[in-house]
């Protein structure tokens, strides 16, 4: 493993000359090969791919449990609804750092900046199995065929233009991989713009999420419809979010160990009781909003009943215990409390966006929908291929490590 | 009748043509105006179960012939194979037919969630699919309140199958199959506003016949399917907790928010950006002391 002291090919030989040599020499494996997420990610994935050629064949039908009654199932619910929450970090950091001008959280920018665009490529893209006629997926795009009136139209644009946001805010740091000083350059001037549009983007998209569920409202149970998804969604992906990049950060800070500056590693626990902060402050408002909700449409009725245990345990199980964990962790200055906080937080909005999409969708029917077990292989499937290309650039490109001496003094 | 955004739009469209090109296209509005939905009124009353209008589509739209009939405590369900069903409903007042289909919605939910108008009301009232459009994304299904639209799952170039009123049919100057071919006279096409009119006079004429109730009328913002029966439809498994507004009508406030937030929010990330841009130099001592 190289250190931080790291040689940067195509700069040292005058930009570009042996761009090949190199690519061919980055594409190499680096690191271990056997390792526990490889010797369980690569049957998973190797799993994943036959069902989805399958599922190609002989319809989607054939690999899911879905049904003319539930017609979005675990491909939507977890995969994008969900992964897309998980993904809100990027906008969340980006605003602190760009907008805040708040430059403590700035060594974090880019890995979760990667990690939001990977999020949205795989995702979104996990979108393109869960769709009958993909081949018509540009219908929207390209203009012959404007459905301005849906919500979807919406988060369709949105999601292609913000991977587009989410990859100028990145692509100083594929410049710096390649030594590609003038493109480092221009690339770079345009962040904030790209950053603007993004947290804009960003907004609508992560309520346009809920907003999808809207026109369902006598199909999702009462506990989790009402007008203010769109709000509550837009609330939760803040911690959701946030959540995310403590979580990965803990990990991050142990497997590219070698990677990170001791100076970041020093900064890291301010970093995380930093962000411990936020995610209480993001999460007392959603819990107050969804409170104002409860009493507003007079739910009262509703809670003495399976459904109503099963929300009570979301609202106060991994809403309210998990924002004081992260206010006593931040006091405390307690690392373990706050990513236990974070765990929590993240099963919470799971369980809340499976509730709203899958779980409280239908849920008088006598058959209910489970996902199939291919349908859980082809979810794993998304995430693992994620990881792995995630861990691909990190140990590449400039992200955790500290960018080239040329180009902090453009 | 308040109509969708879309044609909404159309109809602003159409009004700023006229402004630059004056007569003769107001009058080309004018005439588009004039045009009413279609629709079907479904007796109860007269409908015997014969199950003509279900053999009829089945042959018009290429789909098996039924192989089943209606029977009290069975609710066969349309699907991928059927546009049309027709069921038995035991009721305080016997047993009853009660055919379902696509109802045809003023303003369709499906309509409003395609995002590619492979769902499109037609001006003729029909709602109608369009295959070359479609990406199968099904948020359709998800959206109809009265879960009409259904998919090929087991297909790897899948369709969504749905009543579309013989649209075909109806541009030629036809009646819809199912109301060309019900021996019983249970099934009349007409314009909306004719069909409403009709149902009132059956109602208001055999007052002990018919329960009084129009269903279609206001359901889901009203519907191109109008149902007169002997019983309340709560007796006959249709949908009573509808709300009357149209579906579109719950997504509208999200979607006219979208402009807004566009343009004011880059602004104000903008001003907040040049704002903070001091503090960048004083960032690090800050952090030091916390």
């Amino acid at each position: 493993m190289k250190t931080s002291n790291f040689e940067y090919p195509i700069a040292k030989d005058n930009d570009g000359k042996s761009i090949w040599k190199f690519l061919i020499h980055e594409f190499k494996p680096k690191g271990k090969i056997l390792t526990p997420f490889n010797v369980i990610s690569v049957p998973v994935i190797m799993l994943g791919t036959l069902i989805i050629i399958y599922r190609f064949i002989h319809g989607i039908g054939a690999v899911t449990n879905l049904t003319q009654e539930v017609p979005w199932g675990l491909w939507i619910g977890f995969d994008v609804v969900t992964g897309v929450a998980f993904a809100g970090g990027a906008y969340v950091l980006t605003f602190i750092v760009y907008i805040l001008n708040n430059q403590k959280y700035h060594s974090i920018v880019r890995i979760t900046v990667l990690n939001g665009f990977l999020a949205y490529v795989f995702y979104a893209g996990a979108l393109l199995l869960d769709l009958g006629r993909p081949w018509n997926v540009i219908n929207p795009i390209i203009g012959n065929s404007f459905g301005t009136s849906s919500v979807l139209f919406l988060v369709a644009w949105h999601f292609l233009l913000y991977m587009l946001a989410q990859l100028i805010e990145f692509s100083p740091a594929v410049a710096e991989w390649l030594g590609a000083r003038r493109a480092r350059k221009i690339l770079s001037g345009m962040t904030i713009a790209a950053v603007i549009f993004g947290i804009t983007l960003s907004t609508l998209h992560q309520s346009g999420l809920g907003a999808l569920y809207l026109m369902a409202k006598d199909k999702i149970h009462p506990l989790w419809y009402s007008e203010f998804i769109p709000i509550m969604f837009l609330v939760s992906s803040i911690f959701a979010g946030l959540s995310m990049v403590i979580f990965e950060g803990s990990i991050s800070h142990k497997v590219f160990f070698n990677q990170i500056s001791e100076e970041n590693h020093h900064a890291q626990d301010g970093i995380v009781r930093g962000l411990s902060r936020i995610c209480a402050g993001a999460m007392f408002a959603y819990f107050f909003l969804q409170f104002l909700v409860f009493i507003h449409e007079k739910r009262w009725g509703l809670l003495n009943t399976p459904m109503g245990y099963w929300y009570l345990l979301e609202m106060l199980g991994f809403v309210l215990l998990p924002m004081l964990m992260f206010v006593y962790g931040y006091r405390r200055k307690s690392m373990n409390v706050i990513k236990t906080a974070a765990i929590l937080t993240m099963v919470g909005v799971i369980l809340n966006r499976l509730n709203v999409t899958v779980i409280g969708f239908r849920w008088e029917d006598t058959v209910r929908y489970v996902p199939s077990w291919m349908e859980i292989v082809v979810t794993l499937t998304v995430i693992f291929t994620e990881i792995w290309i995630f861990r691909w650039v990190i140990r590449r490109m400039p992200v955790l490590r500290d960018s080239p001496a040329w180009a902090k003094h453009q | 009748m308040g109509l969708d955004r879309r044609v909404f739009m159309k109809t602003l469209g159409l009004a700023g043509t006229t402004l630059v090109l004056g007569k003769s296209v107001g009058a080309a509005t004018k005439e588009k105006n004039s045009v009413e939905f279609y629709g079907v009124l479904y007796d109860s009353t007269r409908c015997v179960g014969c199950q003509t209008c279900e053999t009829t589509c089945a042959e018009i739209h290429n789909l098996p012939a039924p192989t089943d009939a209606p029977e009290v405590g069975v609710v066969r369900k349309t699907n991928e194979t059927r546009r049309t069903v027709v069921n038995l409903h035991k009721t305080t007042k016997g047993e009853v037919y009660v055919k379902s289909q696509c109802m045809h919605c003023n303003e369709p939910a499906c309509a409003a969630a395609c995002l590619t108008q492979a769902m499109y009301k037609t001006k003729e009232g029909p709602v109608i699919w369009r295959g070359n459009k479609c990406m199968g994304c099904r948020y359709c299904m998800v959206s109809c309140p009265f879960d009409v639209p259904k998919f090929e799952y087991h297909s790897p170039n899948p369709k969504i199958i749905k009543c579309d009123m013989c649209y075909d049919r109806i541009k030629e100057g036809k009646k819809p199959g199912c109301a060309e071919n019900c021996p019983a006279e249970a099934i009349v096409f007409g314009t909306r506003r004719e069909l409403i009119h009709e149902a009132r006079k059956r109602i208001a004429a055999q007052p002990d016949v018919y329960s009084e109730f129009i269903y279609g009328e206001h359901e889901a913002g009203g519907t191109g399917e109008v149902y007169v029966a002997q019983v309340p439809p709560v007796e006959l498994g249709f949908k009573t907790n509808l709300q009357n507004e149209s579906y579109p009508a719950l997504s509208k406030g999200f979607l006219y928010s979208v402009p807004s937030v566009f343009v004011l929010l880059p602004v104000l990330l903008l001003g907040i950006h040049e704002t903070t841009k001091d503090n960048k130099n004083h960032q690090n001592e800050a952090d030091e002391n916390e």
